[in-house]
C-alpha cells in the first residue's frame, strides 16, 4: 500500500475511534460514575443519527419523493443537527428514566435493551418515517469545500476530535465537582447517599440524561461521517456491545481511559479484519464470527486480569481545588 | 436536663407480611439527651430507626421531630430536618477516599448543580475550599486525619465506625441516630467513641439516640435507657433502674428469672 493511502486509512480509523470515544464518554457518565446499567446504547446511537439526518437534509422533492420517504427534512446546518440529536436523546433518556430509575438497576438494563431494538425496528419497518430499510442518504458535512473531497476526511477528523475533547472537558469538570461526587456516592451506596441528604432519583436522572445526550452527539457524528444511514447499522454488537468492551478495557470511571479504550479496541477490531484475510479459504466465510469470539475472549481476559481497565479510576476524583 | 421532646414516636406500627416488627410503639427522646435503645435481637430497634429515617413508611402512627410531623418523608428530606443516622453494618462509600466521604455530606453545595460546575466555577471552588477545611477539622477531631486519602473501604471495622461519626458531624445535625456504634470496635477505640459522642452532645448540643448491645457502653454513656421488646417499649429509666428492672431481665433471659 502506498503511504498516502495508508495515512488516509489511518485517518478513517481515527475518525471512527473518536466517534466511539464519544459513546464511551457517555456510557462512562452512566455506568462508570453512577452505576446505571445501560445496555441499549445502540438505541441512542440510532436516534441521534436519524435526528441529525432529518434535521440537516432537505425533504425530498420531485422525482426523489417517489423513492425517498422522510417525515420531515429541515435542511439546517450541521451544528443544529448535533444539538437536536443531543436534545432528542436527552428527552428519550428522561422518558426511560421515569419508570425505571426508582426500581433496581437491572430494570434499567432490561428497558434500555428492549427500547434500543424497538427503535431500530421502528426505523426499519415504518417506511413513512425515514425511508425504512433503505435509510437516508446525502447527509451534509461541515466545512465542506475547504479542501478537495478526496482529502475531506482530515477536516472531519479535526471536527470530531474537537467535539470529543469539548465533551471530555465538560464531563471532567462536572465529575471532579461535587456533582460528580454525589454520582459516585450513589454508585457506591444508594441508601447511604440518600441518608446523606441526596435526592437519588434526581441525580440518577441527570446522569442518565447527560449520558444519553452525549450518545446522541456520537450518533450524529457517525451519521455525518458516513453520509448515509440505515437501520442495519445500529445492531447490539456495533451499537452497544463493542462500546462496553471499550469502556471496560480503557477503564470504567476514568474519562481518559474511556477514550483510550475506544482507540485501542477499535484498532484491535479493525486489525483482526486484516488477520482474517490470512485465513484459509474455507474459514473465511466464518471470519466475522471468529472476530466476535476474539472480542468476547478479550473482554473475559480484561475482566479477570485487569478489572479496572488500562487506566483505572483515580484515587481522588473530587479535586477541583487542585487544578 | 432539658425536658423538651426532640423526637416523639406515637403508636407506630410496621409489619412485614405477617411479622409485626414494630407494634404500637411509642417513645420519647428528650432534647440534649443521649438516649440508649436496647432490647433483645429482633425487638424491632433497627426497624424503628428505618421508619424514623424514611427508609420504611410506618403502617400506622405518627413521628414528630421538634414538634413537626415527619412520618413518611423520604430519607433525603429527613436529612434536611437535621437528623443523621449511621448503620449497624457501616455503609461507607468504599471506592472514595475518607476525605471525599466527608466532603459529600454538607447540603446546599453549589457544585451539586451541574451547570454551576461549568458556569460558576469560582463559587464552587470557594465552597469546596470551605468544606474541605471543615472536613479536615472533623478528621482531626476523630483522629482519622492520617487516613484522609485512603479508600474508605480499606479502613478497619472500628475506623469505619469513627468515619460514620465523622460524617454525622459534617451534617451539622440536631439529632444523630447511631445503630450499634460500638459493634466490632476494640476497647481503646470504644473509649474514644464514647468521649466523642459525649463531647458532641455537650459542646454542639446534639441529641443522640443509639442502639447498642454493649452494656458497658450503654450504662456508661446513656441516660435514659429505653428497652424495646417485641416491637414496643418495655421500660424506660436511668441505667440503674433498668439494671434492676425484672421485666427487662425477663425479656433478655427468658421467663425463668421471674
Amino acid at each position: 500500500m502506498e503511504l498516502g493511502g495508508f495515512i488516509a486509512y489511518l485517518v478513517s480509523l481515527a475518525i471512527m475511534a473518536s466517534i466511539y470515544a464519544v459513546f464511551c464518554l457517555g456510557l462512562n457518565i452512566q455506568w462508570g460514575y453512577t452505576g446505571l446499567f445501560n445496555i441499549g446504547i445502540a438505541g441512542f446511537f440510532c436516534v441521534g443519527a436519524y435526528t441529525s439526518a432529518m434535521l440537516t437534509t432537505p425533504k425530498p422533492t420531485g422525482i426523489y419523493a417517489q423513492y425517498v420517504n422522510q417525515i420531515f427534512g429541515l435542511n439546517l446546518p450541521f451544528v443544529v443537527g448535533l444539538l437536536g440529536a443531543a436534545a432528542v436523546c436527552g428527552i428519550i433518556g428522561f422518558l426511560i428514566g421515569i419508570p425505571t430509575l426508582k426500581l433496581r438497576e437491572d430494570y434499567l438494563a432490561i428497558a434500555t435493551l428492549g427500547i434500543a431494538e424497538t427503535f431500530r425496528l421502528i426505523f426499519n419497518n415504518e417506511h413513512w418515517l425515514a425511508n425504512g430499510p433503505r435509510g437516508l442518504m446525502g447527509l451534509p458535512q461541515p466545512l465542506q469545500g475547504i479542501v478537495s473531497a478526496k482529502h475531506y476526511n482530515y477536516i472531519y477528523l479535526i471536527v470530531v476530535v474537537i467535539i470529543m475533547l469539548f465533551i471530555y472537558l465538560l464531563i471532567e469538570r462536572a465529575i471532579r465537582s461535587p456533582w460528580g461526587r454525589v454520582l459516585r456516592a450513589i454508585r457506591e451506596d444508594e441508601i447511604s447517599a440518600s441518608m446523606s441528604g441526596k435526592d437519588i432519583f434526581h441525580f440518577k436522572m441527570q446522569s442518565l440524561i447527560f449520558g444519553s445526550m452525549v450518545m446522541g452527539v456520537g450518533g450524529a457524528l457517525y451519521a455525518h461521517y458516513t453520509k448515509s444511514i440505515s437501520p442495519d447499522v445500529f445492531t447490539p454488537l456495533y451499537g452497544t456491545f463493542i462500546i462496553w468492551v471499550m469502556l471496560m478495557a480503557g477503564g470504567s470511571g476514568n474519562n481518559k481511559g474511556a477514550i483510550l479504550g475506544a482507540y485501542v479496541i477499535w484498532g484491535i477490531w479493525i486489525g483482526t479484519s486484516f488477520m482474517t484475510d490470512l485465513l484459509p479459504y474455507t474459514l473465511k466465510a466464518r471470519a466475522p464470527y471468529i472476530r466476535f469470539l476474539l472480542i468476547g475472549i478479550l473482554l473475559e481476559i480484561i475482566l479477570i486480569y485487569r478489572p479496572q481497565g488500562m487506566l483505572g479510576e483515580e484515587k481522588r476524583v473530587s479535586k477541583l481545588l487542585e487544578e | 436536663m432539658a425536658e423538651k421532646s426532640m423526637l416523639e414516636i406515637k403508636e407506630v406500627d410496621k409489619s412485614f407480611g405477617g411479622l409485626m416488627a414494630v407494634c404500637n410503639c411509642s417513645l420519647d427522646v428528650k432534647e440534649g439527651s443521649i438516649t440508649g435503645l436496647i432490647g433483645p435481637n429482633g425487638a424491632g430497634k433497627t426497624t424503628l430507626f428505618n421508619v424514623i429515617t424514611g427508609h420504611y413508611k410506618p403502617d400506622k402512627g405518627k413521628i414528630f421531630f421538634q414538634g413537626e410531623e415527619i412520618n413518611g418523608l423520604p430519607p433525603h428530606h429527613i436529612f434536611k430536618k437535621k437528623i443523621y443516622r449511621t448503620f449497624q453494618i457501616t455503609r461507607e462509600f468504599a471506592q472514595m477516599t475518607v476525605l471525599e466521604n466527608l466532603m459529600l455530606i454538607p447540603e446546599h453545595q453549589v457544585g451539586e448543580k451541574i451547570w454551576n460546575t461549568w458556569f460558576r466555577q469560582g463559587a464552587v471552588k470557594k465552597q469546596e475550599k470551605a468544606i474541605k477545611e471543615k472536613a479536615l477539622e472533623v478528621l482531626e477531631f476523630v483522629e482519622l486525619i492520617d487516613l484522609k486519602d485512603e479508600y474508605a473501604g480499606s479502613l478497619s471495622g472500628g475506623q469505619k465506625k469513627l468515619l460514620e461519626l465523622a460524617r454525622s458531624m459534617m451534617a451539622d445535625p440536631r439529632m444523630v441516630l447511631l445503630d450499634e456504634p460500638g459493634a466490632g470496635v476494640n476497647r481503646t477505640l470504644m473509649g474514644k467513641l464514647i468521649d466523642n459522642i459525649r463531647k458532641l452532645c455537650e459542646e454542639k448540643s446534639i441529641t443522640f439516640l443509639l442502639i447498642e448491645h454493649d452494656m458497658d457502653l450503654v450504662m456508661n454513656l446513656c441516660n435514659p435507657v429505653i428497652v424495646m421488646s417485641e416491637g414496643k417499649k418495655l421500660a424506660e429509666g436511668t441505667p440503674e433502674e433498668i439494671k434492676r428492672n425484672k421485666k427487662v431481665l425477663e425479656a433478655y433471659l427468658g421467663g425463668q428469672y421471674r
